[in-house]
């Protein structure tokens, strides 16, 4: 007994002295050392550019005078910030639903393929997701070009009357649109896939025993498992989207009558081109709740996540 | 013991006399002239262009034992624009920039007068036109000297055959190389019954309503010609008047002659619309004749570049002068003020006129007859009336007189052109002035 005791204090004794690792050698310090380059690059590309404009959003004109709010004071009573703030809605909601539809769709498709051949449609299928947008914009805009536009040559051919894609606003806004679920829905389709891929085969068979059909089963059992994921991705792509720049800018420059410019193609025509930048600073950060918004939706949901995990 | 007395008046004397010295000195390099200069010019889209610059740039460094660096900088996706926007917020980079038309005006709180260069350069090349006055000074003061490289006037260029079959006019008649135009009969009423044969023969002129600068300087002249300003030089709004009515009115049914989609034009729609052979007439500098000398010469051949037609209120034709200027936070200031010295020079004008094919031009009125123009061809002559050499127009820059830096907003915003566009799809003209009214509001603040 008496031994026992005294084997019981010497470990202590012995865990009370052993040394602490020195500062350098923890795995806390050694993880934020590693992690400091990136902390380092967030804080001089991310956060100062941020906080600066921030500051430039609440000058004047001519930057001379600190105006507050006064920027988006002004912004809030002018038609065209209205006109901007609903197409950017409009821009964003309808290219993300189509993306995930389609990346949805598609992805059920490259599953059903067998293992195969499935690599080489998976690499196909990425390859809009590949490009850089300026660059197969630029493709884009071929195709639409005003006066030489391909699809119109093709119409030409069956008789069909050229369509206006950049030059009426609402094929325009279809423009867009089109070209930006076609660079985005590799992404879904590669995000649903590997969702896909992570459904246990049991639940299928179990389903089928129980009697499901094609749709039960998809309602019932894939959605369900991929909620997550899908809730994920459109939450992100949505922030994306409205932060999209080059699709808008290289296809139509905000035109006709500024009926396709989006949150960042205004602030860059009024900023840079324009010469006010406090006012373009101010017509990016309104992007700053919608998106923290979109970003506190995203994080509520990882964490969820890791907790069912 | 005897005091000299320094009254108020000898010393603004003596400060005088130092002035005029130091201005009517040639740059002599000293202990401070010497070392590093570094130069921002615009990346010319003309293959070879920059190479007149950057020899004369070398030729005045190794003079003056300078160490020069020069950069290149396109206006492709506005990298000039966001260059001259960063190096004014961080106050630091490149001594000498070139900067684009409405720049000036913006950075003018930035920028080193330079009024002792101009004062000079006008002595010695004639005066300048008022859009460079009205662009290049602010507050009294010359804040930039206008650059060769880059200026360009954005009249006419007309296929001579097409005008000639379908609207009777010889152009080449009326603006004949080598002599004065005579071309009183080129108004805005010829112009838009030219722009309906041609667009009833299946070629019409291809007159842009875009976003970019050629839309914009083609209306911005047409509203002058009518004498519909939108905001005039002490910044009331002055929108709704008869003359906007008119214009209006007028550009609505010019527009029913022109094609379907040019709302979506941008700067290079007008020159393909042209070089493809599908028009008669296009508004923009020897640029698309240029391309057709390369790439269709059959239709090169049939390009005649001209002024423009004539309003109620006047012929204006657009101008678009590039600047060159050095910020007031340069480290070589007078390195700079002697290399702009240097480049402003008759005869490195000339020289990159020639490098630029005719294209480049001088602001200065002494500097507008260089062989050049007078010989380029094919057709021999078409590019003589390009730098407006008799006068016959007023060149101008759309939303001037407005205040340049509202000016410079009804530019970039494209106004008068989403004014064309919105009455010619069907706005009414009250709901389409009432529109523009509201904009220029937004642009007046301060």
């Amino acid at each position: 007994m008496v031994d026992a005791a005294t084997e019981t204090v010497g470990i202590r004794a012995a865990r009370h002295a052993r040394p602490k690792p020195s500062i350098f050698k923890r795995k806390s310090t050694i993880a934020f050392l590693m992690a400091l380059p990136l902390i380092v690059i967030i804080l001089l590309l991310v956060l100062y550019p941020a906080l600066y404009s921030v500051h430039l959003a609440t000058l004047n004109k001519s930057m001379e005078r600190f105006v507050g709010f006064g920027n988006f004071e002004f912004l809030f009573k002018r038609e065209t910030f209205w006109m901007v703030v609903k197409q950017s809605c409009i821009f964003a909601v309808t290219a993300v639903l189509f993306k995930a539809l389609i990346g949805f769709f598609v992805a059920h498709f490259v599953h059903a393929i067998p293992d195969k051949g499935q690599r080489k449609w998976r690499g196909m299928l990425l390859v809009p997701w590949v490009i850089p947008p300026a660059m197969s914009t630029l493709a884009w805009f071929w195709l639409f070009d005003p006066s030489y536009s391909a699809f119109n040559w093709l119409f030409a051919l069956v008789g069909i009357d050229p369509v206006p894609w950049l030059g009426d606003p609402y094929w325009a806004r279809f423009s867009v649109i089109l070209v930006n679920v076609w660079y985005g829905a590799p992404f879904f389709m590669i995000m649903y896939l590997a969702a896909l891929k992570s459904v246990p085969e049991q639940l299928y068979e179990a389903a089928s025993i129980d009697g499901a059909n094609w749709w039960q089963r998809l309602w019932y059992v894939t959605l369900p498992m991929m909620r997550n994921i899908i809730s994920i991705t459109v939450l992100f792509s949505l922030i994306v989207t409205f932060a999209n720049f080059d699709i808008v800018r290289v296809l139509t420059a905000g035109g006709p009558i500024d009926q396709t410019h989006v949150f960042a193609t205004w602030a860059f025509k009024l900023g840079i081109e324009g010469g006010d930048i406090p006012l373009g600073a101010s017509v990016s950060l309104f992007m700053v709740p919608i998106l923290g918004v979109a970003a506190i939706f995203i994080l509520r949901d990882i964490t969820k996540r890791g907790n069912e995990a | 013991m005897t005091r000299a007395r320094v009254s108020r008046r000898g010393v603004l004397k003596g400060a005088a006399a130092i002035s005029a010295v130091g201005l009517s000195a040639p740059f002599v390099r000293g202990a401070y002239a010497a070392g590093k200069l570094s130069c921002g010019f615009w990346d010319h889209w003309v293959p070879g262009a920059n190479s007149a610059l950057t020899q004369l740039c070398q030729e005045w460094a190794a003079k003056e034992k300078v160490d020069i660096t020069l950069d290149f900088i396109t206006s492709q996706g506005n990298k000039n624009l966001l260059t001259i926007a960063a190096e004014s917020q961080a106050r630091s980079g490149h001594d000498i920039l070139a900067f684009p038309t409405w720049q000036p005006a913006d950075q003018a709180r930035n920028l080193e007068p330079v009024d002792d260069i101009m004062t000079e350069l006008i002595k010695q090349n004639g005066k300048v036109n008022g859009t460079v006055e009205y662009l290049g000074r602010s507050g009294g003061k010359w804040i930039a000297v206008p650059a060769t490289a880059g200026s360009q006037i954005k009249g006419p260029c007309s296929r001579i055959d097409l005008l000639k079959q379908h609207a009777g006019i010889d152009i080449r008649a009326m603006y004949p190389a080598g002599s004065a135009p005579k071309a009183d009969a080129w108004n805005m009423d010829s112009f838009i019954a030219a722009a309906e044969k041609c667009h009833k023969a299946g070629v019409p002129f291809g007159i842009g309503l875009g976003q970019t600068s050629d839309s914009v300087d083609t209306a911005g002249a047409i509203f002058q010609s009518f004498g519909a300003t939108l905001i005039d030089e002490k910044g009331n709004i002055t929108v709704k008047s008869d003359a906007t009515r008119q214009v209006l009115d007028y550009c609505k049914r010019l527009v029913s002659f022109l094609p379907g989609d040019v709302s979506a034009w941008d700067d290079a729609s007008n020159n393909k619309w042209l070089v493809s052979g599908r028009g008669a007439l296009i508004m923009n500098p020897p640029s698309a004749w240029a391309v057709a000398k390369r790439d269709a010469p059959q239709i090169a051949e049939q390009l005649w570049t001209h002024g423009m037609p004539a309003g109620a209120k006047g012929r204006y034709s657009p101008f678009l002068p590039y600047f060159w200027g050095t910020w007031n936070f340069s480290k070589n200031k007078s390195a700079a003020k002697s290399l702009l010295m240097h480049i402003s020079q008759p005869a490195a004008a000339e020289k990159m006129v020639i490098a630029s094919g005719g294209y480049d031009l001088p602001a200065f009125e002494k500097l507008t007859t260089f062989k050049t123009w007078a010989e380029e061809g094919p057709p021999k002559g078409t590019l003589y009336h390009y730098p407006n050499p008799h006068n016959h127009q007023t060149l101008s820059i759309a939303a001037a007189p407005a205040p340049p830096k509202i000016a410079a907003q009804i530019y970039t915003q494209a106004t008068m052109t989403k004014m064309v566009v919105r009455h010619a799809q069907g706005e009414a003209m009250e709901k389409t002035i009432a529109w523009a009214e509201s904009e220029l509001e937004g642009f007046s603040r301060s």
